[in-house]
């Protein structure tokens, strides 16, 4: 979903008040009868209502901890049959009858080395659009371009990596070969090719899809500058973009880091779209138009299908590690979002 | 260094709607002058006229001829940031950058105008305080935020901050509508001080405030609400709160306004 | 006055041609040094983005000479900003041209009529009936559960929550709804398909099913519609609560019959935003699903298959009719998914307006 959670309800639509007359609320209890303390039936019904509310909320927690649970509990039987270092070792036979081996290190370091890159080509370009939405643009023009912006946000990530795959691969294959001949002294352009799934293409569809989260956020995070401070820079004779650094810039840099930590809890999770578009193998190179590059989620699409009991048990415990990266990533983001929001309140 | 400022013909418009029409005044250097009127009236939107802040807001524009001793301020090479280096002003409600130091809100007008070597920063900063009373209270944490001071004190280091770059006019937007009475009365000192130095242009709710500091006063008013605001009255301050020539000022300041 | 009179106040300025010029001069260059001159390989990607770059650098030349240093920062700063916007623009628009030019081809009454049963490599029909309603079903169960559970658990944060669990449930809310999608997958794998349904199942054995993709969604679901809803409780007067208290209307009541009816249009855009989100995932679906080629209209026995698994097999066929049915399948999803999206963007507008 596009609305913001970093943000407080700025955006979202202001209920109008067009309620029900409060007339057809039913019997409002004795207060014309018998004078009496309110009967229990409606005691028994508000505390009803309220258990039912406390538990649909406490869902939530249950859930995360039954994922963790259960994730484990699946985990460890397989890691108990790996003969390798999980943490260590980069290959993934954990299906060989005799001699099952896995481990997450090359799989680890690729989802991290795609999900970086992701964000260096995403974070530049998100920042500038989310400042010309809430700065520079026309305000009709902001609105449009905002909605287009949403409509990136929700097209599905399977669509994503099909056009990575089926067409975005092709320029991205003749910009390897240019970036290698001109530029193949950096070890990040070493490959002479042939050139197809690298994790240059995987970023560069990452980036894409991660693009309009950051964006979204970022621009509720601009949104926020006191029109005060930004006048207030602007009367001490500031060009615009001297106020952006002075007031916008300052005050929004919690959020943005939130805001960045966001997309990149997106990036590590993403998994169709890498599934697609990265080359699945199991060598961590920091050559980055070798064919190549791997994550965790996306090699738990790939591999799902061919797993037996062992094989299912390592993705699994693949699939804990990202839920623990991912939980700590989401989680420093979420405490900077509101350790920032009490600081506004206290200030305010 | 003070200037004056003269507004020949002033309209300005949000969008499609004329907040203030057909303005003409003379605003006289090393002065105070104040602008009063009902809410809605236009004195902040003619304020904000001066040094070019109206037209930050979509659609606002301004019409009519504004010089600063006899300089264009709305001709067609006028630099925006130059008037506003020259025209300071200071808000309604006190907006120091809540993420720097009270140091470095004082200094930030410097920094912009490339003033990068530490003494004439330190020198600029201390005089600026001591000018804006407030220098005792705070020499000792100059590196503390300036979002940590109390209400009146954040406004003084507004001003303080407006006067750091030693601008011509001091615009002040109801200063001291957010403060407390005590506050109030250390910024209207503080402002009989600055007319030393400085041109200064303040609108003001409060008509007593008007009649302390101000030497000259403009009244504005307008016919009815969608009306554009217009000047009824300008003249000395005495004559404005004693003999009005005005009936419509005279029922605005014996609060018989209608 | 005459105009004799200098003005401090004047700037010197570029004139107003100086950035047009500027572009023309620098694809001038460009295309000089790129495309006739072949440096760095030439070529019409290259000139163009070599007449970005030029532009850029001569901007900043002509206008820090002219106007200075800062007006000079000012302007690139600019210049760049719309250039991030333009440049975000481009796949968006490859992504669309791709969809319609490659997913019209399979466009036909037989792909929303047919399965893929008995769909041979060598065959060029088939579709995507079967993985039409797996979606179709599997979204519809996620939200049953979803919407009552999500309003709940909004309700309680908005209504009843105090203290430390309230916070916590506010604070977790906010951190489910970064969970990978992959994640809510394999937790329903290794919940549901491998642990309860072998207790379900007449042989006693796990088995995929189209209800432990809507359990996945279900977990994707939930943080998003509790934080919308949430959202649009809190934009509800505290006056209309408090009028309905001081009429001694029980609190359960005033919920009920007073805040949630008035926060309902927010609530419903929400949950069309999250029910857009959940058709679209992939990952989830594919681990405990199981696919499958023919009709299965039941969500709680045997595969189901849902659209978007439907676009990642036939992305991964051999078969050279299956990118054509990837396409258009893909086409689909996107359809259903920016409907929904629009559909709901839309009443939140009209609910603004009015």
């Amino acid at each position: 979903m596009s609305q913001s959670p970093i943000a407080g309800p700025a955006e979202t639509a202001p209920v109008t008040a067009g309620l029900a007359a409060p007339t057809d609320l039913g019997p409002t209890g004795p207060l014309g009868g018998g004078g009496g303390l309110p009967s229990r039936r409606r005691f028994g019904r508000e505390s009803l209502f309220r258990w039912f509310t406390t538990a649909s909320g406490a869902v939530v927690l249950v859930v995360i901890v039954a994922i963790a649970i259960f994730l484990i509990a699946k985990a460890v039987p397989a890691l108990r049959a790996d003969k390798a270092n999980f943490l260590t070792y980069k290959d993934w036979f954990p299906d060989d009858p005799t001699n099952p081996k896995f481990g997450i290190a090359a799989l680890a370091l690729g989802t991290v080395e795609a999900s970086v890159l992701a964000l260096l080509l995403a974070v530049p370009v998100a920042l500038g659009i989310a400042l010309c939405l809430t700065h520079y643009a026309h305000r009709r023009v902001a609105s449009a371009l905002g909605f287009v912006i949403d409509l990136l946000a929700a097209v599905p990530s399977i669509v994503f990596g099909l056009w990575g795959r089926d067409y975005f691969y092709k320029p991205v294959q003749d910009f390897s070969a240019w970036l290698h001949r001109y530029f193949g002294w950096i070890p990040l352009f070493g490959s002479g090719g042939p050139y197809g799934k690298s994790v240059l293409l995987g970023s560069a569809v990452l980036a894409i899809m991660i693009l309009p989260i950051i964006t979204s956020l970022s621009s509720e995070v601009f949104r926020q500058t006191p029109k005060m401070n930004e006048e207030a820079a602007l009367a001490l004779g500031a060009t615009k973009w001297e106020m952006i650094r002075m007031a916008v810039l300052p005050y929004g840099r919690p959020g943005l880091i939130a805001s960045v930590m966001l997309g990149l809890g997106r990036a590590l999770g993403e998994t169709i779209a890498l599934a697609l578009t990265l080359g699945a193998t199991y060598t961590f190179s920091i050559d980055l138009i070798e064919n190549g590059g791997n994550s965790i989620a996306a090699n738990i699409a790939n591999k799902f299908g061919e797993a037996s009991e062992t094989g299912r048990g390592a993705l699994i415990a693949s699939g804990l590690v990202l839920f623990a990266i991912t939980l700590v990533v989401n989680m420093i983001a979420r405490l900077i979002v509101y350790r920032r929001r009490e600081f506004i309140g206290s200030a305010a | 260094m003070a200037k004056r400022i003269e507004a020949s013909g002033i309209s300005a418009y949000y969008g499609a709607f004329k907040a203030i029409e057909d303005i003409n005044m003379v605003i006289e250097p090393k002065s105070v002058t104040a602008l009063i009127g009902p809410s809605g009236c236009g004195k902040s939107t003619f304020l904000r006229s001066i040094n070019r802040m109206h037209e930050v807001l979509p659609g606002a524009r301004v019409e009519g001829k504004l010089t600063l001793d006899s300089q264009d301020l709305y001709g067609r090479d006028v630099d925006v940031t130059a008037v506003r280096r020259l025209i300071g002003m200071v808000f309604q409600r006190p907006n120091p950058f809540p993420t720097m130091s009270i140091y470095d809100n004082v200094v930030s007008g410097l920094r912009l105008n490339g003033v990068r070597r530490k003494s004439m920063l330190d020198t600029a900063c201390e005089k600026a305080l001591r000018s804006a009373n407030l220098w005792n209270e705070v020499h000792t944490r100059l590196s503390r935020p300036g979002a940590g001071l109390s209400g009146g004190q954040q406004q003084r280091l507004c001003i303080a901050r407006a006067i750091a770059v030693e601008p011509q006019v001091v615009l002040m937007d109801e200063p001291c509508s957010a403060l407390d009475p005590i506050s109030t009365l250390a910024i209207e000192d503080l402002i009989s001080e600055l007319k030393n130095q400085y041109t200064i242009v303040i609108v003001t709710h409060n008509m007593q405030q008007a009649a302390r500091v101000s030497d000259r006063t403009a009244f504005f008013s307008i016919d009815k609400t969608g009306d554009p605001g217009r000047l009824i009255e300008y003249d000395e301050t005495n004559k404005i709160f004693t003999n009005p020539s005005v009936k419509r000022t005279e029922d605005y300041i014996t609060g018989r306004f209608g | 006055m005459t105009a004799a009179v200098a003005n401090a106040l004047e700037a010197r300025r570029l004139p107003r041609w100086a950035p047009a010029a500027t572009a023309v001069a620098a694809a001038a260059l460009a295309y000089v040094v790129f495309a006739l001159g072949g440096v760095l390989g030439g070529g019409p990607v290259l000139t163009v983005v070599g007449a970005v770059v030029f532009f850029l650098a001569g901007l900043a030349l002509a206008s820090g000479i002219v106007e200075g240093s800062r007006a000079a920062r000012n302007r690139i700063a600019t210049a760049l900003i719309y250039s991030a916007f333009t440049l975000a623009l481009l796949p968006l628009v490859s992504v669309v041209f791709t969809l319609v030019s490659k997913g019209t081809a399979r466009l036909d009454a037989e792909f929303f009529g047919h399965s893929m049963r008995n769909i041979g490599p060598q065959d060029n029909s088939g579709g995507a009936y079967h993985a039409i309603i797996g979606t179709l079903e599997q979204v519809a169960i996620a939200t049953l559960i979803t919407v009552p559970l999500g309003t709940g658990g909004a309700i309680y944060i908005v209504e009843y929550g105090r203290g430390r669990l309230a916070l916590a449930i506010r604070f977790f809310v906010d951190v489910m709804t970064g969970i990978p999608s992959i994640v809510a997958g394999l937790f329903i794998l290794a919940f549901w398909v491998l642990i309860v349904s072998p207790h379900l199942s007449p042989d006693g054995l796990p088995f995929y099913s189209g209800f432990a993709a809507s359990l996945a969604l279900s977990v994707l679901m939930l943080p998003t519609i509790t934080r919308s809803s949430e959202e649009m409780l809190r934009l509800v007067p505290v006056a209309l609560r408090e009028g309905a208290y001081a009429l001694g209307i029980a609190k359960w009541k005033t919920i009920m019959r007073i805040v949630l009816p008035t926060a309902l249009p927010g609530i419903v855009t929400g949950v069309m935003l999250a029910v857009a989100r959940a058709a679209g995932e992939t990952a989830p679906v594919l681990l405990v699903a199981g696919g499958g080629a023919g009709i299965n209209f039941s969500p709680f026995h045997g595969l189901q298959n849902s659209l978007s698994i439907f676009i990642y097999d036939q992305a991964g066929s051999a078969s050279k009719y299956a990118p054509a049915r990837a396409w258009t399948a893909a086409l689909t999803l996107v359809a259903l998914v920016l409907t929904l999206t629009i559909a709901a963007k839309l009443l939140s507008r009209r609910n603004k307006l009015r």
